[in-house]
């Protein structure tokens, strides 16, 4: 067998590789308290660019919008895509579905500035053709970020479907309970956790995204990440580094509850296999 | 009678489950086909359009005045991107650039993955986490951690500085080592996970029977793990390799006047000179380009889907 205790190649390759991924963030996190305004330079400790970020009006009004549009993208998104992992994993016989499986998996590689522009034409023409939309925005942003987002939910829940046990819902569509209650209560519980991860994706991606928002966007919608591509275009912003702590203290945290929700189902699951 | 009823009863059942079939499909299926494969084709006839001075700023391609519908094709944005060397070189540009992130993404993903599928249950959650962690904070924020770090002032001139290593700073921001090292930074959890999950799978007892027929390890690695971890290697590969070639933040924040990529080209197409046509007649021939990876990625991905678990 593999020796477990030795130390390997892989094993010091994978502590670099977790110190690349860490160090550039901690660079971040600890320079967001530095008093001065240089990198080179640490003048001592401070936490005036939190209070500065706190007084920033387009921020903050940028991260309200930002989360809107991401709550209801990722919303949209868990609908359609548990949908078309259904599709994927259990119609097998159903006319289009290949086509469908194509149109899930391209935006999971589709080139941003590719999908910004041809959403952007999208709506543009549809403007000319039937008024709507009038203003790019908001409900554009939306659609777009619901589309691309639904891919990676059918990725997920499909992932999930697979391995759900169907005995139990052709049980019990057999004793004659309606498809749609099949679903809410045999199925829907047992895939719960995977539309959980898959929402939070979905909801984590909307909220980063800038090429795709920044083709379908108007001027009246500006969302988190174009005020901090905008500002971080001019060079480093002490300001930019205390929003980057903050984001990475939310994602750990949630990162932290997952691992402790995951651990104890694994648990759970253990336990009922002994 | 009884004979009838059932036949009846079960006819229901099944106009009944084609009928939530059929709502199931379609509402996924029209969201797609709308937002994601029209649009497509509307780049397409974007692209043999002409630039105009309007709202929006192209010429229509069909038009109908009097009765007299109309199609008027324009191919100059195509001879265009031929004839202007700066696209060919945008295009050469973004591919090897794309290639060589893939290529050092494989290497340090690999052994990763490969260390994660070989770790103790309990510690592979946590490692999974950790790698996957940064790709959940923001993705502009992480590439613009390496503006202060490379940059002429940055930390790593700093340091190697105060080492004596180098007598003045080193030019390392602003160059195409600095995008290769962005793209490297960004993307590799896309490489480690499909290749961990390939991995975890991975029947040990072939392995085990391997080294019990006297195998030695690294030959067990070439021959019997590498070429099952295959799957993993492509869908992984293109993960990383798809959306580097028309990456537009990584370029625009730490590469130089003279990294040219595709991605940032068309945005400069489109936000700065609003030519529309040109700038779709470039995401079209990127999509060519791109075409033999997606499909590659998609076979991988759709027999990933459909496996049953």
């Amino acid at each position: 067998m593999v020796n477990a205790r030795k130390v390997s190649f892989s094993k010091v390759m994978l502590v670099l590789g977790l110190l690349f991924l860490y160090l550039p963030m901690f660079v971040l996190v600890v320079y967001s308290f530095n008093a001065s305004r240089l990198v080179s330079v640490w003048a001592g400790f401070s936490t005036q660019w939190y209070g500065a970020l706190f007084q920033d009006q387009q921020i903050l009004a940028a991260v309200w919008m930002s989360l809107r549009i991401a709550f209801y993208a990722a919303t949209m998104a868990v609908c359609l895509g548990t949908m078309a992992a259904f599709i994927i994993t259990r119609f097998r016989r159903m006319r289009g579905r290949t086509l469908l499986s194509s149109m899930v998996t391209a935006p999971l590689v589709m080139p941003e500035v590719i999908t910004g522009l041809s959403l952007l034409l999208l709506f543009v023409q549809m403007a000319e053709l039937t008024g709507w939309p009038g203003d790019r925005g908001l409900a554009t942003i939306w659609i777009a970020h619901t589309t691309f987002c639904s891919a990676y939910v059918a990725v997920v829940v499909a992932a999930r479907l697979r391995e759900v046990d169907r005995s139990v819902e052709e049980a019990a569509m057999d004793l004659g309970a309606p498809p749609l209650k099949t679903f809410l209560i045999i199925t829907l519980p047992v895939i719960a956790p995977a539309l959980v991860s898959g929402w939070l994706l979905a909801f984590t991606l909307s909220l980063d995204d800038l090429v795709i928002a920044s083709f379908v966007s108007g001027p009246g919608a500006t969302t988190l990440p174009m005020v901090v591509f905008s500002s971080v275009r001019l060079g480093v912003s002490p300001k930019i580094n205390a929003l980057a702590t903050l984001i990475i203290l939310a994602v750990s945290l949630i990162a932290f509850i997952a691992w402790f929700l995951m651990r104890r189902s694994d648990e759970k699951r253990l336990k009922g296999n002994a | 009678m009884a004979k009838d009823l059932i036949p009846l009863a079960v006819k229901e059942r099944v106009r009944n489950v084609l009928f939530h079939r059929r709502i199931v499909f379609g509402i996924p299926f029209v969201w797609l086909l709308l937002f994601f494969l029209l649009p497509f084709a509307l780049v397409l006839k974007i692209s043999f359009s002409s630039a105009v001075m309007a709202i929006p700023p192209y010429e229509p391609v069909f038009t109908l005045v009097d009765n007299t519908f109309s199609v008027v094709v324009n191919f100059g944005n195509y001879l265009f991107l031929l004839s202007d060397s700066l696209y060919v070189a945008a295009y050469w540009g973004s591919l090897k650039i794309a290639f060589m992130a893939t290529l050092v993404c494989l290497l340090i993903g690999y052994p990763m993955a490969y260390a994660m599928a070989r770790a103790p249950r309990h510690v592979q959650l946590v490692l999974l986490l950790m790698v996957m962690l940064p790709s959940w904070t923001s993705f502009l924020i992480r590439v613009y951690a390496w503006m202060g770090i490379l940059g002429n002032q940055g930390l790593l001139n700093s340091l190697l500085l105060w080492l004596g290593l180098i007598d003045e700073p080193l030019r390392m921001l602003n160059t195409n080592f600095a995008v290769v090292l962005g793209v490297v930074y960004a993307y590799l959890p896309f490489m480690v996970l499909p290749i961990y999950t390939n991995l975890v799978k991975l029947d040990i007892r072939l392995l085990e029977a391997a080294s019990d027929l006297g195998c030695r390890s690294l030959t067990t690695f070439w021959r019997i793990t590498l070429p099952l971890s295959r799957g993993g290697i492509i869908a992984g590969a293109m993960l990383v390799f798809i959306p580097a070639v028309g990456e537009f933040v990584i370029p625009e924040l730490l590469g130089g006047p003279d990294t040219l990529m595709i991605g940032k080209v068309l945005w400069e197409e489109f936000f700065n000179n609003r030519d529309w046509p040109v700038a779709s007649a470039l995401a079209i021939v990127m999509l060519a380009l791109l075409l033999i990876p997606i499909i590659l990625f998609h076979r991988f991905q759709s027999r990933e889907m459909e496996k049953h678990g």
